[in-house]
């Protein structure tokens, strides 16, 4: 594990700046609008969850951290302007996307998947002994490192996204409903494994979900979003016992 | 998720295999095994180039989903550059594919930049377009160069009377040998490419998964536009090739039945199979022979013909070609 432990030395102490900071932040599909120009931001170390039902615009907000769609509005990464950057670069510059629906490349071997994963990086020794460090926590994918990722079951196939994802030493780990058509005990295995990265190397990640229960369990902090504005936020503990949010999204 | 069905490859090699043996027997009872040893050979030539073509086709089609129209006319174009320094500027014949084969890389990859790049990539007919209309653009252009009349093409290879070797009984010239190992030859070097080298794994990512590959970093417009180079130095490899054999001349419209067999054979072979592309190659390049040594009512003329209606028959039976993926969803 030491390889991966270094990336999160800094997460102790909560800096001022946030890590990702998104102002005013709107996004559009053609002439429909599907964010209001929403704030939000994360901070080095945390697990911040984006709640909301389907059409809130959960996808599209983090659709647009990458610039998937139009946007317009701020966002920063470590004080940096990246909104006018494309895709690419953006990921370049230290955001990893694990895309709704696992984003595996089906057609590589499991290997190939981390391999393409560290793209960006130069330092040959340090990325193999990453990949052997994600073997080593995920075995289910050593088992299979020869395999097709799109032959591994859809357990597997989400685990392998992020694990590629964490291949490029991101500053950030967006997940976009990572719960999807996964077997609850599945889901229950994914998010333990989410909450040991962040608590023991420090992965700063966020999380768009409709499973609130899980969520709140990693979560530092949350925003509920609704018809594309944020309705609520505040940390895990005040939403969990928060009247609304109980009735509309933990359904007790 | 979409994943290829494992096995696909093997069952593909053992049904090409039963197809293959069953009509050999046929033919060699016909008229003997001296005459389709012969014969035999006399296809692999062609079934090479038409492998190198349907590889250049296959690359293109597996990273951006469309058929090239134009591959066999760029091929042509810059088959003709390779004679003009061959010929005209006196260079070595080598030196002078390879120079070609480096300017068609270019010119590919201007034309990917300029021409396709700005077009959705999602959206294949209007770039499909692009490409058909590149296709009378280069042959036009090419023509208004060349003009129609045929042109000898030089040989690579030691191509006088005497170069010709007996292999069981039948004779073969140098020259097709080296179109056989020349065509070998780049299939390894573009699977080592490809399997083993950072650019090679970018294209890879990039014909499996667009988004997540701009989501890992990796420049998803100039890892396609090496695709379109890489593909046109192929397909100009193969129009040099197929000339060196000496049976056809240099004009500008030779490598449009090419382009057809070559079609024929990365359909044959699954379209997304580079393995595919050359054993459909070598399938069609026999078939052509065969049908039109074994099967003479047909005559030459409808070889053509006749060789697309059992490649329909091939496809009728499996629709993903002998070697191509079948998509199927596991969630």
């Amino acid at each position: 594990m030491s390889s991966v432990e270094s990336q999160g030395a800094s997460a102790g102490a909560p800096t001022l700046q946030p890590l990702l900071e998104a102002r005013n932040l709107t996004a559009n599909y053609g002439p429909i609008r599907a964010l209001h120009g929403i704030d939000f931001e994360v901070r080095q170390g945390e697990v911040v969850v984006i709640l909301g039902a389907n059409g809130a615009g959960k996808t599209t907000t983090i659709r647009a951290i990458c610039q998937m769609v139009a946007t317009t509005g701020s966002i920063k990464l470590d004080g940096v302007e990246i909104s006018k950057k494309s895709t690419t670069d953006i990921a370049r510059s230290g955001v990893a996307h694990v895309p709704q629906g696992r984003g595996t490349f089906p057609d590589l071997s499991v290997e190939d998947n981390l391999m393409v994963g560290a793209f960006t990086r130069k330092d040959k020794p340090g990325v193999q002994a990453d990949k052997d460090t994600w073997f080593s926590v995920f075995p289910r994918l050593a088992e299979r490192r020869a395999q097709l990722a799109g032959s591994l079951s859809g357990g597997e196939q989400q685990m392998l996204a992020v694990a590629r994802a964490l291949m490029s030493r991101p500053k950030v780990l967006l997940l976009d409903e990572p719960s999807l058509g996964l077997a609850p005990i599945i889901v229950q295995d994914l998010f333990r494994r989410l909450g040991t990265l962040n608590k023991e190397q420090g992965i700063t990640m966020l999380v768009v979900e409709q499973n609130a229960n899980l969520a709140f369990d990693i979560a530092d902090r949350a925003y509920v979003l609704e018809v594309g504005e944020i309705a609520l936020q505040g940390t895990a503990e005040q939403l969990r016992s928060d009247d609304a949010v109980r009735r509309a999204y933990l359904g007790y | 998720m979409q994943a290829r069905a494992e096995e696909i490859g093997t069952r593909g090699l053992m049904i090409t295999g039963g197809v293959v043996v069953v009509l050999s027997l046929i033919f060699i009872l016909m008229d003997g095994p001296g005459l389709f040893w012969k014969r035999f050979l006399d296809g692999l030539g062609n079934g090479f180039v038409y492998g190198a073509v349907a590889l250049a086709l296959v690359l293109i089609y597996k990273a951006t989903g469309i058929i090239n129209f134009a591959q066999g006319s760029l091929a042509m174009f810059f088959t003709f550059i390779a004679w003009v320094l061959s010929n005209e500027q006196s260079w070595p014949v080598w030196l002078a594919i390879v120079t070609a084969m480096a300017a068609s890389a270019l010119s590919a990859a201007a034309i990917e930049r300029v021409l396709i790049r700005p077009f959705d990539p999602s959206n294949h007919l209007p770039i499909t377009i692009i490409t058909i209309a590149l296709l009378s653009v280069i042959d036009g252009l090419a023509l208004y160069i060349w003009f129609a009349d045929p042109k000898g093409f030089p040989s690579p290879f030691p191509s006088t009377k005497g170069d010709v070797v007996t292999i069981f009984g039948a004779r073969v010239f140098y020259a097709q040998i080296g179109i056989w190992s020349t065509v070998l030859i780049t299939t390894v070097l573009l699977s080592l490419l490809l399997n083993r080298t950072r650019v090679g794994l970018a294209f890879r990512a990039v014909s499996s998964n667009i988004e997540s590959s701009r989501l890992v970093g990796v420049h998803v417009g100039r890892t396609l536009q090496f695709g379109w180079a890489l593909a046109a130095a192929i397909g100009t490899l193969a129009g040099c090739l197929f000339l060196s054999s000496g049976t056809t001349q240099l004009q500008p419209l030779f490598m449009s039945q090419i382009l057809v067999f070559a079609f024929a054979s990365a359909t044959i072979g699954g379209l997304d199979s580079l393995v595919g592309a050359v054993v459909g190659g070598l399938l069609v390049g026999q078939l052509q022979t065969m049908i039109g040594g074994y099967v003479k009512f047909i005559g030459s003329d409808l070889v053509l013909a006749t060789t697309l209606v059992l490649i329909i028959l091939v496809l009728l039976v499996r629709p993903n070609g002998l070697f191509g993926s079948k998509r199927v969803e596991r969630v």
